[in-house]
């Protein structure tokens, strides 16, 4: 192995360490704790649930699950994240994971996309529910 | 010859029929506008296709219909392809194919801010003939539209053309400004122009249910557009200006209808200009493709 691939690869191996395993790790600390004027309120939640389908689930996956690069969203890292961490991921994206920004959204529909995701442990719930009935 | 169309290349139609149809799609929302670009980029993976059209008749001249078919491709989050097929017809004078476009958008920062840059570069080969109107630039005006098309189509416009597109989403307005500048390569100077828009949903909350005719799946908005001269003849002198109020249809799931009424605001301009538009959008069109060829094997 010559000198130009070991510094190759230490290079790559610095960049994968640099980035952090998942977006949500990311978000700058400085991020306002902002609460979703959406929280618990069950038709936000249905209407996100739309939007999801519409904006997110060709990339994510219907059932949240993920598609090859992008990540799933029915992860406990997700749902139990701040309203405002979402938020924030929602409105930049990330434009070196291939996310882009969904600040072309009005700020309303992107509070309701997060109602749904953070609503995901109710949901699991209700599945296995109704797939144990 | 004998048409060899037997049940497997049959079918393969059919197959690809439905992966035409039956992919995810998802929406095209690029706001109401036609001329105005905003900073949003198409999401990576993803494939538009749209049809734009400008019909009008000048004073004493013909009625002439213009339309560009445009396929836009993220490449990245940060970088969108797009390649336009431009096409009129004159009445009275038949219709041509005018040229081709390919554009590339830029994003130049890595997170949303209250101002938001995208650098727009194309090249364009289309002729005299060209009746899109995608842009106004220079001293464009009334008379490049009232030339017979059998002249028209001799005059060659290979050109670059730049544009700073600068974005603001402010509760739930979309305001866009875009900068415009036009060389065309067989040494003519570079010509300026700008387009700017403002548009908002009819709701900023989704509802519940699917819909069709929800509020949030309209936008109305207005744009203003016209030319600034060249960099030897700078200003509003004998250029064409424009404003026109937009209205968009996004039918959830499916395809964008856009309509706008362009009303010219001097002498050189064309006097009426109407718009219309659909797009639909295909989402993560690779894995579609990929996951047809991995079934028709």
């Amino acid at each position: 192995m010559n000198n130009l691939h070991r510094t190759l690869i230490a290079f790559v191996a610095a960049a994968a360490l640099a980035l952090p395993a998942s977006l949500v790790e990311r978000v700058p600390a400085t991020v306002p704790h902002g609460s979703n004027p959406f929280e618990g309120n069950p038709q936000a939640r249905q209407a996100g649930k739309k939007l999801y389908e519409r904006e997110c689930s060709a990339c994510h996956g219907k059932n949240r699950e993920g598609i090859g690069k992008a990540p799933p969203l029915n992860q406990p890292e997700v749902y139990s994240a701040p309203a405002s961490t979402l938020f924030w991921i929602l409105r930049n994206g990330s434009l070196r994971r291939g996310m882009p920004s969904f600040a072309h959204l009005p700020e309303p529909q992107r509070w309701q996309i997060v109602a749904f995701l953070r609503a995901q442990a109710v949901y699991n719930e209700h599945d296995s529910h109704q797939g144990g009935n | 010859m004998q048409l060899i169309c037997n049940n497997r290349i049959l079918s393969g139609c059919f197959a690809a029929l439905a992966t035409l149809l039956v992919p995810p799609a998802c929406r095209a929302g690029e706001g109401p506008f036609f001329i105005t670009y905003t900073h949003q980029m198409e999401e990576p993976g993803n494939l538009e296709f749209a049809s734009k059209s400008a019909m009008g008749q000048p004073a004493g001249c013909n009625f002439f219909f213009g339309n560009a078919a445009e396929f836009e491709y993220g490449a990245t989050a940060w970088w969108t392809t797009e390649l336009y097929l431009d096409a009129q017809g004159t009445s009275g004078q038949g219709a041509l194919f005018t040229g081709f476009r390919w554009e590339n958008r830029f994003r130049m920062l890595p997170r949303e801010h209250w101002i938001n840059p995208v650098l727009y570069v194309e090249f364009e080969d289309i002729n005299g003939a060209d009746k899109t109107l995608l842009e106004v630039v220079g001293h464009d005006g009334v008379d490049d539209l009232t030339g017979p098309n059998s002249e028209a189509r001799q005059e060659k416009q290979r050109e670059i053309e730049t544009k700073l597109i600068l974005g603001s989403h402010y509760r739930g307005w979309t305001i866009a400004e875009n900068f415009i500048a036009e060389k065309n390569l067989a040494h003519e100077p570079f010509e300026f122009g700008y387009a700017a828009g403002i548009s908002r949903p009819f709701a900023l909350a989704a509802s519940p249910g699917r819909c069709l005719a929800c509020p949030e799946n309209f936008q109305a908005g207005v744009e203003v557009y016209g030319g600034l001269g060249t960099h030897n003849d700078f200003g509003f002198r004998e250029t064409s200006h424009y404003i026109a109020p937009t209205l968009a249809w996004d039918l959830a799931g499916g395809p964008t209808f856009r309509v706008s009424a362009g009303f010219g605001l001097t002498s050189t301009s064309a006097r009426f200009l109407l718009r219309f538009g659909v797009s639909y959008e295909i989402a993560q069109i690779g894995r579609s493709a990929r996951k047809f060829l991995g079934g028709a094997q």
